[in-house]
């Protein structure tokens, strides 16, 4: 199987501190890559380096074979999607919000909600009065209306409730089976094995699988 | 006019400020004076400066050289005031000189006051002394919202948006903060108090309504310019936050 994202001697430094120590991975594609590590072992720091959010100090991100450097940042960054562990409502209501990613119709917006687990109904709520595992979704659906064929999920649950967990894990499984590919940060050992797919474990600095 | 006599009569309201000082134990009695000094000092070298320059029959370019001179320096101390944004004195210089050529165009242009040292030097210096704190106070309000609004920045980069637009709400809250006072003084001009200018002329021995129209216009430049230099400085600043392929750099320390 092809990876979708590749990393060849990826080093990062955030001050004195190397974060990532010569990191060579690939992430596959059509499936999910779980990243498991310590907390400040570099496992946002390198989702970060996929979406070209940060640069490294040496080595390389590939996307499709292509170095993100030589890639159009903007166009990158909207088909290697990224959601954050911290959801951030931005301003107005969850249609405003959809419509930040890409403006449609309401037809377009209730199908992104969906894809979810959100109800079309929501489209008129204020996005900063949702509830945290709504909210999160909101950012999956935003996140979804880029139409990317990555996504970067970094902790997406970790503060979330048993039924947002199992949405969200159902909507990512259901994106990968759709041809996507994800990759998902977590330190549960539960949640992992019921992603499935490629475990990778980064430490010192260092990714193994 | 106020005569020798006159000066030092006013100059008792200092020493009064200096007795409350030292009546209540403020320990500000010896900053009261030397403030008050310095002022004059100040006051009597440029009065003597600009009376070179505004002499009869020398030429118009004396005058704006001192105007480029007081942008020149207003950058240097716009540039002390906000350190921990890295390399603003050439933004300050712009915004200053955007300003100056926005107000001063309008107002010689259009032919509301003649071209002459008497009114080009006063006006750039209400320009440059009443946009200072619009320069100051964009700049540092872009930092901190950006700072403050990282997660929502950094959001809209990751949906693939440019720099511009994924700082666009941060500057124009920065630009609000920087200009919502200048509007609040103006709002207040007249009622609350009488500003400068005005004081002068009439003290001076103008008629109220030509002290009035003379305001007015003082108060329209003060405005634009207050605008034109915050809309700079916030969008300059918040283009130096990001590099050039739309990622946020580390932002500068807090002031403390």
């Amino acid at each position: 199987m092809d990876d979708v994202l590749t990393l060849s001697s990826v080093v990062a430094r955030r001050g004195e501190r190397t974060v990532l120590d010569g990191v060579s991975c690939g992430f596959a594609a059509g499936a999910v890559t779980v990243l498991r590590g310590p907390s400040g072992s570099g496992k946002s720091t390198l989702l970060r380096l996929c979406d070209r959010l940060d640069v490294p100090d040496s080595g390389t991100v590939s996307y499709r074979g292509r170095d993100v450097a030589e890639v159009d940042v903007l166009e990158l960054r909207r088909r290697v999607g990224m959601v954050f562990q911290t959801p951030v409502p931005l301003r107005g209501t969850v249609r405003d919000n959809l419509a930040v990613a890409a403006s449609g119709t309401d037809e377009e917006y209730a199908g992104r909600l969906a894809r979810a687990g959100l109800d079309a109904e929501m489209l008129d709520r204020d996005a900063r009065e949702l509830s945290g595992g709504e909210l999160q979704r909101m950012c999956l659906a935003r996140t979804l209306g880029t139409d990317p064929d990555v996504l970067l999920l970094d902790e997406p649950t970790s503060s979330l409730d048993k039924e947002s967990v199992r949405v969200i894990e159902d909507s990512v499984r259901a994106f990968v089976d759709g041809g996507g590919s994800a990759v998902w940060v977590t330190h549960d050992d539960a949640q992992a094995d019921r992603l499935g797919g490629v475990v990778l474990m980064i430490e010192g600095g260092r990714v193994r699988a | 006019m106020i005569g020798w006599w006159g000066l030092a009569a006013a100059a008792s309201l200092l020493v009064l400020a200096a007795v409350v000082s030292v009546v209540l134990r403020l320990g500000v009695e010896r900053g009261i004076v030397v403030a008050g000094a310095r002022m004059l000092v100040q006051l009597a070298l440029v009065g003597g400066l600009l009376t070179l320059v505004m002499a009869p029959g020398r030429s118009i370019w004396w005058s704006w050289l001192w105007v480029v001179g007081m942008i020149g320096y207003a950058s240097g101390v716009a540039a002390r005031r906000v350190p921990e944004v890295p390399a603003i004195r050439p933004l300050a210089l712009a915004a200053f000189s955007a300003a100056a050529v926005v107000t001063l165009g309008v107002l010689f242009g259009l032919g509301v006051f003649e071209v002459a040292g008497r009114s080009v030097v006063p006006l750039a210096g209400m320009m440059v002394g009443n946009s200072m704190s619009a320069v100051v106070l964009a700049s540092r309000r872009t930092v901190e919202e950006v700072r403050e609004r990282r997660g929502e920045v950094e959001t809209l980069l990751a949906l693939g948006l440019d720099r511009r637009t994924a700082s666009a709400s941060c500057v124009r809250d920065a630009m609000r903060s920087a200009l919502i006072p200048q509007i609040e003084t103006t709002k207040a001009t007249g009622l609350v108090f009488l500003p400068g200018a005005m004081v002068g002329l009439l003290l001076a021995g103008v008629e109220p309504k030509d002290a009035v129209m003379t305001q007015a216009v003082v108060m329209f430049l003060v405005l634009a310019s207050v605008s034109v230099t915050a809309a700079v400085m916030s969008l300059g600043v918040a283009r130096r936050l990001f590099s050039a392929d739309h990622r946020l750099l580390p932002l500068p320390a807090a002031k403390s």
